[in-house]
């Protein structure tokens, strides 16, 4: 590792890493374009971005991953070509990856030695690698066990462990999204690291989406949008909201525009309603409430509290065990069970908590993605599908809803998480609903998107249909409801008008208070 | 008494006999299963080795020629498993199933072709196959009790690829543990991505590991029809690479585990020869079919979790890189 820590003054600070015209495209889609980033040797180097800015894809191409289609990479002025992780390593770049490339089943010993083994016989290796880990525990406050198995560890010590074997050798330290899996406490201790080790010379990129990470820790920040370098600053010249400007391209409204809409009949009333699932557990118990056309109703509180067993039951992927469900005329019961496609029928559509698993297929391109579960749908043809038909209703969605980018060729997996729930959101708005249930809309997708998602909602609400938003957010509750129903071990604790509540209370009611009281 | 003791003896020696394909076959399956790639060839490769060994000590007299073209034949056709595995990302079971068919089918073409005997290779001379070897002191020690029996009746007088396939099981369990290439290998099968994110290649890795794979299936092979066998006889290798993939499995990927495996398997299959019709005290004739379907029953009662769990290396069967 080098030690020349900088103190040249007047001079111009060197650049440990200079990059310029560093394009790459995924088929049609640019994911770099021209990009152009300069960073100073020994300091710490934010870059900030929405998802899908592009981001990975710069640091993939600096680590070797994925090769340039055009551009230049410098290390220490040098002009260098990086083909592989290899060469990456050999110009001492190390890189934290998001998802950790860690192997489980090792001890951390074995996963700091792979790749950099002495000879043959590893026994020489793994006491070289054992004073090593010893070394960077006493010096950067780096230390963990070397005997452990990594599955044992818990995701701040996994992480650690990626630093310590990025760091073998590296001058340069590139660490991707790393606060995602962190807890507060172990994020500010992973800050102090870094700040040791940008202490003692070593050069750091920081690639993150959030804006006080940038301004805790950064010495200098680019901005990316859309795949270009569209900023650069020094971070004590700067503040969040003109990076937040940057980064979307626009004035971010943090307000949400809301109309006065007039409520009208109730679309969806449910009475009593329970669910005891297969280990005898309550999950929900005894919930009542009615949700009426135009009215967005809320259900707040801390997940695993019974929402998403409500959410499937009136998705009707469960059936109820108690209590009745009334949607469009009809009325499920334990006895008369109503599923998926049934409800979708009575004009119910379901954007699920979890997009993954239960929204889209990942594998299938954007326009299969579009009709799913409206496959029957007689305009898509009968039993052969009408190819052309099912084009142009994925077409419609995607420009609709501004998907980027938009390819309806594109598989589900290959947008970024904003776009992925847009595509979900598309599909399930599209069927033109009477009642649109929808899970934690904003999990893991970034500003723009979420703006986007919320005026359109906003918009469904408007046009009169009945929404039912189940959210861990209390920002995202309190700017979009009417009413807001609060639960906890599966009861209702109470509905509340939305301007009747404020975050202490509805905090109080979801540790379980009762609404009088808590108001 | 005695007479016990001796047919006890008489079936461990026939044991190490049996068994030596089995280990050889294991052995080649935890290195390659180990890396990542599910290796349901290993009786095709066998099988074509055996036939590329008896053909070729048949034409040359020299079981050292047959023996090296078994050992090219069979890494061959590992490399063609790589090639569809590895390079081209296909199906690991439907390559290894297809290389079964083609060593099979191409055997029996080519001998018959070459030497118009029906598919099998000409029978072998004295001189021209691995004769047993006297360990020495084997004559001395034969009437010492016990030990000296065992040495003598037991241990000695198998021929060398017996020994060698004895031997191949600690140096595979030194290679996979002690060594560099070991812990990549076995990285590979894990978290290929940690790997390829620690600078080695994921494909080289994977492909000598299929070339190990190759080398000691033809090993095996060559055993077959040029030491344990004086010719090679169609379908010779008779589902022994299934139960050597068993026995990787019973064994959980372990070297040393997956050799116990394979002499259970090869004491039940001894024992079960000696046993054909004879009537035993209690249960009566001896179930022979019962014993011979033993190896696969006790892996699927294994598999069902019932004798602890066989977790199988992470990412077998999965080509890399991904989909994105």
């Amino acid at each position: 590792m080098a030690k020349n820590k900088k103190k040249d003054g007047a001079s111009a600070p060197s650049l440990a890493l200079s990059l310029s015209g560093i394009s790459k495209s995924f088929g049609p889609v640019h994911a770099n374009r021209d990009v152009a980033l300069d960073v100073h040797k020994g300091s710490i180097h934010g870059i900030i971005g929405e998802n899908g800015a592009g981001k990975s894809t710069l640091m993939n191409i600096l680590y070797g991953l994925y090769s340039a289609d055009a551009g230049q990479i410098a290390i220490d002025g040098k002009p260098v070509r990086i083909a592989s992780s290899s060469d990456a390593i050999a110009h001492g770049i190390g890189m934290v990856h998001q998802h950790f490339m860690l192997v489980k089943t090792f001890t951390v010993l074995e996963n700091v030695m792979l790749g950099a083994e002495k000879g043959f016989q590893l026994d020489s290796s793994v006491e070289a690698t054992r004073a090593q880990l010893k070394k960077m525990g006493d010096e950067y406050g780096l230390s963990v066990d070397p005997d452990t198995l990594i599955s044992d560890l818990p995701v701040g010590l996994q992480q650690r462990v990626e630093i310590l074997k990025a760091l073998r050798g590296a001058n340069i330290l590139i660490l991707d999204e790393p606060t995602g899996v962190l807890t507060p406490q172990e994020t500010q201790g992973l800050f102090e690291i870094l700040r040791a080790l940008r202490d003692e010379g070593t050069t750091i990129l920081f690639i993150t989406h959030k804006l006080h990470e940038i301004m805790a820790l950064t010495d200098r920040v680019s901005v990316m949008r859309q795949g270009e370098m569209v900023a650069h600053r020094e971070t004590a010249k700067t503040d969040m909201e003109e990076l937040a400007q940057l980064m979307v391209g626009r004035k971010v409204l943090l307000q949400v525009e809301r109309t006065k809409v007039e409520a009208g009949e109730p679309v969806l009333q449910v009475r009593d309603l329970e669910y005891v699932d297969a280990a005898g557990v309550k999950r929900v118990d005894g919930l009542s409430f009615d949700v009426r056309a135009g009215e967005l109703l809320s259900v707040a509180g801390v997940a695993g509290n019974g929402q998403t067993e409500l959410l499937y039951m009136l998705s009707g992927i469960l059936a109820p065990t108690g209590g009745s469900i009334e949607i469009g005329g009809a009325k499920v019961t334990a006895d008369n069970p109503v599923d998926a496609a049934h409800m979708r029928d009575l004009g119910v559509s379901h954007v699920p908590e979890d997009r993954h698993n239960r929204g889209l297929v990942l594998p299938f391109d954007a326009k299969e993605n579009s009709i799913l579960g409206h496959h029957n749908d007689r305009e898509l043809g009968g039993l052969l599908f009408d190819r052309a038909a099912i084009a142009e209703r994925a077409t419609r969605q995607v420009t609709e809803f501004d998907v980027r980018p938009p390819n309806i060729d594109l598989r589900a997996a290959q947008f970024s998480g904003g776009n992925q729930q847009k595509l979900v959101l598309a599909r399930e708005i599209d069927a033109a609903p009477s009642l649109l249930l929808i899970g934690q809309p904003t999990r893991g997708v970034d500003i723009g998107a979420i703006e986007f998602i919320y005026s359109r909602l906003m918009e469904m609400r408007a046009a009169g249909c009945a929404i039912l938003l189940v959210s861990v957010e209390l920002e995202e509750v309190m700017s979009l409801s009417d009413r807001i129903l609060v639960m906890m071990d599966g009861r209702q604790i109470g509905i509340v008008d939305r301007d009747a509540a404020d975050e202490n209370m509805l905090g109080l009611m979801m540790a379980g208070v009762s609404s009088e009281k808590a108001a | 008494m005695s007479d016990f003791l001796l047919q006890l003896a008489l079936a461990l020696d026939a044991m190490f006999r049996v068994a030596t394909p089995l280990i050889l076959c294991a052995m080649a399956g935890i290195f390659s299963e180990r890396s990542g790639i599910i290796d349901i060839s290993l009786e095709g490769k066998m099988l074509a080795g055996a036939f590329a060994a008896g053909a070729v000590a048949a034409l040359t007299g020299s079981p050292w020629a047959g023996l090296g073209a078994a050992i090219i034949v069979s890494i061959l056709l590992g490399l063609l498993h790589g090639f569809a595995c590895i390079t081209h990302r296909g199906n690991q079971v439907i390559s290894g199933l297809a290389i079964n068919i083609l060593a099979s089918a191409l055997a029996i073409v080519l001998g018959i072709a070459l030497f118009r005997q029906g598919g099998q290779t000409p029978s072998l001379g004295q001189s021209e196959r691995f004769r047993p070897i006297e360990l020495p002191f084997a004559e001395a020690l034969q009437n010492v009790p016990v030990l000296g029996m065992i040495y003598s009746e037991i241990v000695s007088g198998h021929n060398l690829l017996v020994y060698v396939a004895l031997a191949a099981v600690p140096i595979t369990a030194w290679v996979l543990f002690k060594t560099s290439f070991g812990l990549r290998i076995r990285a590979v099968g894990e978290a290929p991505e940690a790997v390829d994110s620690a600078g080695i290649s994921v494909y080289l890795l994977r492909y000598r590991a299929v070339i190990i794979a190759g080398l000691l299936c033809g090993i095996a092979g060559a055993y077959l029809s040029i030491a344990h066998g004086g010719a090679f006889i169609r379908d010779m290798s008779a589902g022994k690479g299934y139960i050597a993939l068993a026995a990787v499995i019973f064994g959980k990927w372990r070297p040393m585990a997956a050799l116990f495996a394979c002499l259970l398997f090869g004491f039940l299959e001894a024992v079960t020869a000696r046993l054909q019709g004879v009537e035993l005290p209690i249960i009566g004739e001896a179930p022979v079919e019962f014993m011979l379907a033993a190896p696969y029953i006790l892996t699927v009662i294994l598999l069902a979790g019932f004798i602890g769990s066989a977790i199988p290396p992470r990412e077998i069967g999965e080509p890399y890189p991904k989909e994105k």
